[in-house]
């Protein structure tokens, strides 16, 4: 199992009920499946839609994108900056 | 100069950064908080580490792409009233084609790329996400 850290912004960290946290995942893993971890353990999170924006290490990636221990997955609700 | 402020924006001091005597052509964006149905202000918020490389990224790429260009930008965040601008951006180039391209390429990836955020608050109290639009 490897440790993932999780950062929730703007209305999904409303639906997360934080801001920042970490799941445990069996790793190398996905970022579709950390998702689906982050799912499980915050239920608020399953509002969000089917693929959110998210980034990996602070660069947006697909959510196939392949994750290890100590990564950090950011979940990104529709950017609207500017 | 950072590129996230809590500050008002200070666009003499964003000139400052692109505008020499070599550069012959200077424009600035501003991208100002409208008072839409009953808004007084919108708070923004963002993935701030991210954001900051972000920028460079955006900027590093209109630098390869026009070279003789200089770009800055800074973005305001926290509550912005309406009326205050939430994004300046000066471009400066020996002409002004090149100035307005970079600026105008600057601001279209800003709006797709930047993990920033709208929540709009309103005279009534009530507060809402902006979900991203396409207005130009």
């Amino acid at each position: 199992m490897g440790k993932i850290s999780v950062r929730f912004f703007a209305r999904y960290a409303e639906l997360a009920g934080c801001t920042w946290s970490h799941v445990n995942v069996n790793t190398p893993t996905t970022v579709a499946d950390v998702i689906a971890r982050v799912r499980e353990v915050f239920p608020g999170t399953q509002a969000m839609p089917a693929t959110p924006l998210a980034a990996l290490n602070q660069r947006q990636v697909k959510l196939d994108a392949p994750v290890t221990e100590g990564d950090e997955v950011a979940l990104l609700p529709p950017l609207s900056g500017g | 100069m950072m590129h996230l402020t809590r500050h008002p924006l200070e666009v003499t001091e964003l000139l400052a950064q692109v505008q020499n005597a070599e550069r012959g052509g200077t424009c600035v964006f501003l991208g100002t908080v409208r008072n839409d149905a009953g808004v007084t202000g919108i708070d923004y918020s963002a993935y701030e580490a991210m954001a900051d490389k972000e920028i460079e990224r955006i900027l590093a790429e209109a630098h390869e792409r026009w070279p003789e260009a200089r770009v800055m930008l800074q973005h305001r965040l926290g509550v912005i009233p309406a009326g205050e601008a939430s994004i300046a951006i000066a471009a400066a180039a020996p002409h002004r084609d090149a100035a307005f391209a970079a600026c105008r390429h600057v601001i279209e990836e800003v709006k797709q790329r930047l993990p920033i955020w709208k929540k709009e608050l309103r005279g009534d109290g009530s507060e809402q996400w902006v979900e991203a639009h396409d207005h130009r």
